[in-house]
């Protein structure tokens, strides 16, 4: 079994998160074609990639930076990083 | 054995021909440049060749032909997709896979075996009952059958699974089929290089040059090749590809790992397929049971497989044929599947001129090896989508005109 060792809650088995997919940060106003862009294009080419991972025991999300190719977690990152407001 | 076999095994040396002889140097110019010598590049090849006389053509492959994703798939050739679109496309490549033995004086092992996808919940029922419709108004044979004639045609199996997810009904697929995967390739192969074609293994693309918006040739790690038009047909390294070029796609790859048993005398003529469980298995020319499963959860540039891979899979597996406990996995391993949206494949022209991707192919290009194969062949010719690959244009994700086909693609292969 593979272990997480989760920054938060300790090591946990990796069978226990759902995979979120990419951060990704919408565009507040912008024309349809970068609306497109937002919606379905993705990172997909190897290197450290910034995801969504979802802690199913405890019901939190993550967000962590992982190198696509090594499979290894290299940063835990601060939700405050990810953040932004919405419009009023 | 057979004489020619015990021949060889006594003499030290022997002149069996060669498909191919051993690599020139590349040429200083081509026409078209082939990214990738797996199936889809073959056969894009071989029909540029054939069907439009264009033979100044190299294939640059970075390992050996066949080595990506077409050497590590479970061959399932079928059509019961569920759009128009993907069932008229995955159609016609399932009607030239029939003819190809012939076509290339080489036995593909093409072998019609029937396809059956389980459906264990009423709402699996549902998606079937739609997809009998969307193929027989297309002239596909697909039909929703039901328990009693599922356990006519494959009585080795507990159609209670076990007592925990009951068998319901089917979607049986009579043309659903296998073939032999490096014969395809290589078929398309020697082919493409008898009609004049250059295959270059172990040359890999580092890079491509454009000028404006122009393709005008490939960086390799063998030198420059300049060329007027690059295909691009690599599976699992087209984010690479495409990243050279600083182009956008929503591919995203994810490992797809299968399996095959120790062989054991053939028991089974069909290929059964469970979407809610996430398995399918056939058994092969050899008397293996391929087994496959869904891809992994999370993006992996790797073809590592796994343990939990073989753990889930066999669990699964013994609920539908206890018998199978008792055999031993022999061989796992895993392929990189480029997965998009829709689960339908990136076909054609894109923003650069003389750039065209035939990508996308996810859990289940290796039935569209031939018609991709020609599609982009014509695309090449014309410079225009052929009529075919037009719904899979890379466009279509502006064009907000998705091809929703995750309900047939996604375990079924
Ligand atoms: C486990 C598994 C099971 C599958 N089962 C099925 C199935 O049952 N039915 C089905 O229809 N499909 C199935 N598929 C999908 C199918 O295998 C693929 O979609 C199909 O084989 C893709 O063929 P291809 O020729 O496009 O790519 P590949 O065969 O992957 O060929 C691409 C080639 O490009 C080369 N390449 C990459 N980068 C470069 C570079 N920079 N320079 C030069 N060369 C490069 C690679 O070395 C590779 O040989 C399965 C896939 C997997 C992994």
């Amino acid at each position: 079994m593979k272990v997480f060792d989760c920054p938060v809650i300790g090591p946990r088995p990796i069978s226990e998160f759902d995979y979120g997919g990419e951060v990704r940060r919408p565009p507040m106003e912008a024309d349809a074609p970068s609306w497109a862009a937002y919606v379905f294009n993705r990172q997909g080419a190897p290197g450290l990639l910034r995801e969504w991972w979802y802690h199913r025991p405890t019901g939190r999300w993550y967000v962590m930076e992982r190198d696509t190719l090594k499979d290894e977690v290299v940063r835990f990152i601060d939700l405050e990083e990810v953040r932004y407001d919405i419009p009023a | 054995m057979p004489w020619r076999l015990l021949k060889y095994g006594l003499k030290s040396s022997h002149n069996e021909p060669r498909f191919f002889p051993e690599a020139k140097p590349l040429k200083p110019h081509y026409d078209v440049v082939i990214i990738g010598g797996g199936g889809h590049g073959m056969a894009c090849a071989y029909y540029l060749a054939k069907e439009h006389g264009i033979t100044n053509v190299a294939v640059l492959e970075q390992g050996y032909i066949g080595g990506g994703n077409t050497g590590r798939n479970t061959t399932i050739v079928r059509s019961n997709y569920l759009t128009p679109e993907g069932v008229k496309f995955y159609d016609t490549s399932l009607k030239l896979f029939e003819d190809l033995s012939d076509d290339f004086d080489l036995n593909i092992f093409y072998s019609t075996r029937g396809h059956f996808t389980l459906a264990h919940t009423d709402s699996a029922l549902r998606t079937m009952r739609w997809r009998a419709e969307v193929n027989k108004h297309h002239g596909i044979e697909s039909e929703v059958v039901d328990r009693d004639f599922i356990a006519k045609e494959v009585p080795y199996m507990d159609l209670d699974c076990a007592g925990t997810h009951p068998v319901m009904g089917a979607l049986y697929h009579a043309p659903g089929a296998v073939a032999r995967h490096d014969a395809v390739a290589w078929g398309y192969a020697r082919g493409a290089y008898n009609r004049g074609v250059e295959i270059h293994q172990k040359t890999r693309v580092t890079a491509i040059r454009t000028q404006g918006d122009k393709v005008t040739g490939v960086e390799t790690d063998r030198g420059f090749v300049s060329c007027n038009k690059v295909v691009s047909m690599v599976a699992g390294s087209t984010p690479r590809i495409t990243s050279m070029l600083g182009l956008e796609t929503p591919i995203e790859i994810f490992p797809l790992q299968a399996c095959v048993s120790e062989p054991v005398k053939p028991f089974m003529d069909t290929i059964v397929v469970s979407g809610s469980l996430h398995v399918y298995v056939s058994q092969s020319s050899r008397g293996e049971m391929v087994m496959g499963a869904s891809m992994d959860p999370s993006v992996l540039h790797s073809t590592r497989s796994s343990f939990n891979f073989v753990e889930g899979l066999t669990d699964q597996m013994i609920d539908l044929f206890p018998f199978m406990s008792r055999m031993k996995v022999m061989r796992q391993w895993a392929g990189m599947s480029d997965i998009t949206p829709d689960f339908a494949p990136i076909m054609g022209k894109t923003p650069i001129d003389g750039f065209y991707l035939d990508a996308g192919w996810g859990t289940w290009g290796f039935k569209a090896t031939p018609v991709s194969g020609k599609t982009l062949a014509w695309t090449l010719a014309n410079d225009r989508n052929h009529e075919l690959i037009e719904p899979f244009r890379l466009s279509r994700f502006t064009d907000f005109e998705l091809v929703g086909e995750k309900g047939a693609a996604s375990v079924g292969h």
